[in-house]
């Protein structure tokens, strides 16, 4: 019998994990796929080592920051902070056709880039500023209520509200067209405020860190173990039956397969409704050059691209991708120790919307012909705001909304989860909870803090 | 365990969960919030702590006994003034 069984090994399911070990529980963390990470997971292809989540740790604060999620996860998880070996960013980019937004880690940049290029919307930045600041991120009733609405109320110039919202919908809104103010305030926090950061070696150090520290204290953890269904007696979840027949039990059990996902799992509901899941899913594009990107005149760590005034937010609605909009990323423009060095190889990371319906139905050999297709239309979307890298080009992978799928088990590859949030974490089951996307946290950082809240606020209290 | 073996306890358990904290400074009459970037997550692992080493229950509505180091030692010292010191 274990104290909790945790459902998903990924950023959340492990952070929750830490904490009930440390505490003496008995926990075990079920996995599905053959490797840990969920969403946040490594692979390795042709030699070399690939991210398959990670553009960035967001919420990056610097060493002895006492505030903000980053240095509550170090404490909570006991970790130092230079567990997690973050370098900063170079700097990122908001581009639009005619404007360009530069931004940095802290919002001294973004500020003087507004002042100068929106001049008559600098005060009513400020304004946005206050609304953001009080936010309460503890408050759930607030959550709720349109970006849109507010940013409208606030700023004159549509440009600016397009601008702003892009990246932050870019980087962590389940919702199509508009967003929760909640999570909106969360994603300024994180991206403007707090700013990007990544680990040399990538996301697999801090899973490692993670595993690691995990196995340490006692917890189990089982790859290649998904769960056929939570099983349920008497209005109360007793445990799981894994899809090889073996059955756990479980006194209290911790799910971050996703609201929708759980929910299907529980014997005692017979129709989960699929309408709930999220729809936003993503293709990614990944170049390896035969030099790093900065030798070639592309120096920033993330550009937000969009190639009109009005960023459109939605699933495709005739094609396989949308090439109106995107993100580019190089792992290699961040500033890292000198002591580390280089990375191996130059890459580009290019991120666009994707049907993942569509997707989905591909027979396996126009999969593949689709994949070169959508690479080379995606490159040729992207180089309009970026140095033209296509003659550097030495190796190239893509994943598309069926491998999230095959790393998250979220239905429709959505990579932010369902737009409707279950911020306690709570379902109609009094002992089964959620963690992780569906939670309400995104990013790395975000998806650590929710499999601790949860945890504390669940399981550790009896 | 006497009050100045709780009061050492309790340095501990905050060192373990705010390592880059200076305790040294810290004064005992003043709350903990004030001195320190304590939240609601570090108080509950303050008990947490507590219960995991020394097998001491603090109720949820006793947790704001433990505000300041000299309520904390306080309000512990009946609750573990029969503990061996480890």
């Amino acid at each position: 019998m274990y104290d909790t069984i945790i459902i998903g090994a990924g950023m959340s399911g492990l952070a929750a994990g830490i904490r009930l070990a440390h505490f003496d529980q008995r926990v075990c963390i079920l996995e599905r796929h053959y490797t840990i990470g969920g969403l946040n997971s490594f692979y390795r292809l042709g030699g070399r080592d690939y991210d398959v989540g990670l553009h960035a740790v967001t919420n990056f604060t610097p060493k002895g920051a006492k505030k903000g999620p980053l240095a509550r996860l170090l404490r909570q998880l006991r970790f130092k902070w230079e567990d997690f070996a973050l370098a900063p960013q170079v700097g990122s980019t908001i581009a639009f056709p005619d404007v360009q937004l530069h931004f940095g880690n802290g919002l001294e940049l973004l500020e003087a880039e507004i002042a100068s290029k929106f001049p008559a919307q600098k005060d009513a930045f400020q304004q946005l500023l206050t609304k953001i600041i009080d936010y309460d991120d503890l408050d759930e009733d607030n959550f709720g209520g349109s970006t849109r609405e507010v940013l409208s109320e606030t700023i004159s110039d549509p440009l600016l509200v397009e601008m702003l919202l892009c990246p932050l919908m870019w980087y962590g809104n389940a919702r199509e067209h508009d967003m929760d103010f909640g999570q909106f305030c969360i994603m300024f926090r994180s991206i403007f405020m707090e700013g990007f950061a990544r680990p040399f070696n990538g996301v697999r150090l801090i899973l490692k860190n993670l595993v690691r520290r995990f196995r340490s204290l006692g917890g189990e953890l089982k790859l290649r173990s998904g769960v056929e269904r939570i099983k349920v007696e008497d209005g109360k979840a007793v445990g799981v039956v894994l899809d090889s027949g073996e059955e756990l039990e479980g006194r209290k059990i911790l799910s971050s397969a996703g609201l929708v996902e759980t929910i299907r799992l529980c014997e005692d509901i017979t129709e989960a409704d699929p309408q709930q899941a999220g729809q936003m899913s993503f293709t990614e594009s990944i170049s390896i050059l035969d030099k790093p990107p900065k030798q070639i005149g592309f120096d920033r760590t993330i550009v937000f691209y969009n190639d009109s005034d009005s960023f459109h937010w939605e699933k495709p609605s005739d094609s396989l991708c949308d090439m109106r909009t995107g993100v580019i990323c190089s792992p290699n423009n961040y500033l890292y120790d000198e002591s580390d060095g280089d990375l191996p190889d130059g890459v580009i990371r290019i991120t666009t919307i994707a049907d993942s319906d569509r997707w989905s139905v591909l027979p396996e050999d126009e999969y593949k012909l689709e994949k070169l297709r959508w690479y080379d239309r995606t490159i040729a979307s992207a180089v309009r705001f970026i140095p033209d890298f296509r003659g550097h080009v030495v190796d190239t992978d893509m994943f598309t909304p069926n491998t999230i799928r095959r790393f998250t088990w979220h239905d429709n590859g959505a990579v932010y989860g369902a737009p409707e949030k279950r911020l306690d974490g709570t379902t109609h089951l009094p002992n089964l909870f959620l963690c992780g996307t569906d939670q309400g946290f995104v990013g790395i950082i975000g998806s650590i803090v929710s499999g601790i809240s949860i945890a504390n606020q669940h399981c550790l209290r009896d | 365990m006497t009050p100045a073996d709780i009061r050492d306890e309790i340095l501990d358990i905050l060192e373990d969960i705010a390592p880059d904290e200076d305790l040294g400074e810290l004064k005992d009459e003043v709350a903990f919030r004030e001195q320190l970037e304590l939240d609601s997550m570090d108080f509950l692992d303050i008990v947490m702590e507590l219960r995991k080493r020394h097998r001491v229950q603090v109720p949820e509505e006793d947790y704001g006994e433990l505000a300041s180091m000299h309520s904390t030692v306080t309000y512990l010292t009946p609750l573990m003034k029969d503990l061996q010191k480890a």
